[in-house]
């Protein structure tokens, strides 16, 4: 989306394996994604596709195994913690639960204050300037300067985090599930804020999340990660109207929609995703796959090119074949319809 | 999965829409139910569910929405008398066939408890028995409730957790929990609920936590439960795209309080409490796709991007939602068109929902 400009992150090939008991555990596997400048982008995934290892992997949390990992042109896998420590102050983190991630010893303006001053990002004196500026920005009441996080909604709190990550003017933010420990109505209003402050200062998001809903009005791009590796990845819209991956396909038509006169035609999944411990060789999804063939497990399935434009692509074998994929789309015809129909007016 | 037949199952069942359904009225209502503590002082309860009126049809889904806090847990509970203390029944009844569920105790309650009504809870490890085998744990309670030998209750579970769409019901009989997914964990407390094939079974957010994928699974696996044995559902969540699916009524709390009850479809369409209005518009906020201008293909309103503005106006919904609050409750439910009731002053807003705008997908978790 920006032309030629370089983006602000890019993992090659980031690979992180756990030895755990009775084996090691490929939590992310080659995993290759690129963030532009001023791009918000959503990681989605089911819970255990390893989506939080990478950004924790992102944020110099861990160790890689193997691979690298690109933020604004350094490598950053094999750098120091001393050496990262001076990009941090531009990549931030929001995480999901404000009630675990605020000191709660410390006020709003200790928390919020805390990264301007260990990464001098403003002199002494302008401490309280921009701390106000922050306040106003993600709408909190200077009044609640010098509360703590328990005397603070949900809602607040989570404000509050978002406050000291943006603090220190970051071009780049990691979003961990920021809203699912918050109600529908709350939810709406955080996603509001995190999409007028990506707009206004221009910031890139990696959000990453399992509630779908919450991706549609805040990311341009959407990146489909399933037992750690990515499926598919696309504009969003792409994405939700347009599935390629058989897995996405099944995916985007599990969600629930809320309107009683629309009805769903749905891919229902039979069995469970297969055990992370051994290293599945070719495409993970292939044991609950209604497409499934030979080719799927023989080796590595590599993106293909699956849209018209704009770097759709999808990490599925139907789509090296000309023929194999017109057949594909033949039979799941029914189905992508009903998904588009839903676009329309009803 | 669409293949099981639950109706085949011991006793026998009216299945679909015949049998008991055309009936003697509905199979629960509960009357003015307030639950409360009683404080320090102990002179006047502090009641957090007031004057809850809610009928539950024979062979019907009703879902009970609201957000954390509303008390549609603690409402859920009252049915099967398992608040926990201080919380307590004040005043009000839950009537089933003519008895009164809330003057029930010892034998007869239990009685009640799972062979009537059933309930699915939210964790569904914590309420498995880490330290026994899922079979053995099955098998104890139909050999209870049912009266049959140990070894035949065996079989039973077994067969019960095939019904239930798991691949290799030995061998997840012979597992502990703690060897089960979350997924699973809830296909065997849903296997266990049916399995006593309860009139009222209630889904206590049964798939909270849950994989998008999963959460399909298990609604479809409910779904078709509910179709096959004729009995109720009441299903808890927090969600408005499950409630769509699978509902046919709807009963939105607030604040203790039970502020609109509709069909489904007209809850969707025509909602008249401003909370409700408010609470899908919420929930639809979230669908308009991020650049709605540039697909317009797709045929969304252009301005359709989210906004929490409310088509009531700030001041009749900050009005009621204070009223529903009020401890020393006037207002009530009106019946504003046939089975669609409205606590206190319906509003009439000309579009809760824009056209269209609906029409988007999105509206939950993965």
């Amino acid at each position: 989306m920006n032309g030629d400009s370089a983006p602000i992150l890019r993992t090659v090939d980031y690979t992180k394996v756990y030895d755990i008991p009775g084996g090691r555990l490929y939590a992310v596997d080659g995993v290759t994604i690129d963030v532009w400048p001023g791009e918000a982008v959503a990681l989605v995934g089911e819970s255990g596709s390893g989506k939080s290892t990478l950004a924790r992997g992102i944020l110099h949390l861990e160790q890689a195994t193997s691979g690298e990992m690109y933020f604004k042109g350094e490598e950053t896998t094999h750098m120091s913690e001393g050496k990262f420590r001076s990009l941090r102050r531009s990549v931030q983190m929001v995480f999901q639960d404000p009630k675990l991630s605020l000191n709660p010893r410390l006020s709003v303006r200790q928390t919020v204050t805390e990264p301007l001053r260990l990464h001098h990002i403003v002199p002494r004196n302008q401490l309280e300037k921009r701390f106000r500026e922050v306040l106003d920005m993600v709408n909190l009441d200077i009044r609640l300067a010098n509360r703590r996080r328990q005397e603070l909604s949900g809602g607040q709190q989570q404000r509050v985090a978002i406050a000291r990550a943006i603090a220190t003017y970051p071009d780049f933010v990691v979003l961990d599930e920021p809203t699912s420990s918050l109600d529908m109505s709350v939810r709406v209003q955080i996603i509001e804020l995190l999409r007028r402050l990506q707009r206004e200062l221009g910031m890139a998001y990696l959000f990453i999340t399992h509630d779908l809903s919450t991706v549609r009005t805040l990311c341009h791009r959407t990146i489909v990660m399933y037992l750690g590796r990515v499926m598919e990845s696309g504009p969003t819209e792409d994405i939700f109207v347009n599935p390629k991956h058989p897995y996405t396909k099944a995916l985007i038509s599990a969600i629930p929609v809320p309107d009683p006169r629309v009805k769903k035609a749905r891919i229902i999944l039979t069995g469970e995703a297969p055990s992370p411990t051994r290293r599945i060789i070719g495409c993970p999804f292939a044991s609950r796959c209604s497409y499934v063939m030979a080719a799927c497990t023989e080796g590595a399935i590599p993106m293909f090119d699956v849209g018209a434009e704009r770097r759709h692509q999808a990490a599925c074998i139907l789509y090296r074949d000309e023929q194999w994929h017109r057949r594909f789309e033949e039979e799941t015809r029914a189905l992508t319809s009903a998904i588009r129909d839903r676009q329309g007016p009803s | 999965m669409k293949a099981q037949s639950y109706a085949a199952a011991g006793k026998p069942m009216s299945g679909g829409d015949g049998g008991r359904s055309a009936a003697q009225g509905p199979l629960l209502r509960i009357e003015d139910l307030t639950i409360g503590y009683f404080g320090q002082d102990r002179d006047e309860p502090v009641r957090i569910i007031r004057n809850v009126d809610l009928t539950i049809d024979h062979n019907m889904i009703v879902g009970l929405v609201g957000e954390s806090g509303s008390g549609k847990t603690q409402t859920a509970r009252a049915i099967l008398k398992l608040n926990t203390r201080p919380l307590q029944p004040l005043e009000g009844h839950i009537f089933m066939d003519g008895v009164d569920l809330l003057a029930l105790t010892g034998e007869k309650l239990r009685a009640i408890r799972g062979d009537k009504v059933a309930m699915i809870f939210q964790d569904p490890r914590a309420s498995l028995n880490p330290l026994m085998r899922i079979g053995d744990q099955l098998a104890r309670i139909y050999a209870l409730h049912q009266g049959i030998s140990r070894a035949a209750a065996q079989a039973e579970a077994i067969e019960m957790l095939r019904r239930c769409g798991i691949a290799g019901p030995e061998r997840v009989a012979r597992s502990y929990p703690h060897q089960l997914s979350g997924g699973m964990c809830q296909r065997v407390m849903i296997s266990l609920s049916l399995g006593m094939q309860p009139d009222l079974l209630i889904a206590d957010e049964p798939t909270t936590g849950l994989d998008v994928t999963i959460q399909a699974q298990i609604l479809e696996l409910i779904q078709t439960a509910q179709r096959e044995t004729g009995s109720s559902l009441l299903l808890i969540t927090h969600d408005l795209g499950v409630v769509a699916e699978v509902c046919q009524r709807v009963a939105v709390m607030y604040a203790g309080r039970i502020v609109e009850f509709a069909p489904v479809d007209e809850l969707f369409t025509h909602p008249r409490h401003p909370y409700a209005i408010h609470l899908l518009q919420a929930s639809l906020a979230l669908e308009a796709p991020e650049k709605a201008a540039e697909t317009p293909a797709s045929g969304y309103p252009a301005e359709a991007s989210p906004s929490l503005e409310l088509s009531v106006g700030q001041e009749t919904y900050q009005a009621s939602l204070e009223s529903a609050r009020d401890p020393d409750a006037t207002a009530f439910m009106v019946e504003v068109s046939p089975g669609h009731l409205v606590l206190g002053t319906p509003v009439t807003v000309d579009q809760a929902v824009p056209s269209g705008f609906l029409s988007g997908q999105a509206g939950a978790k993965v």
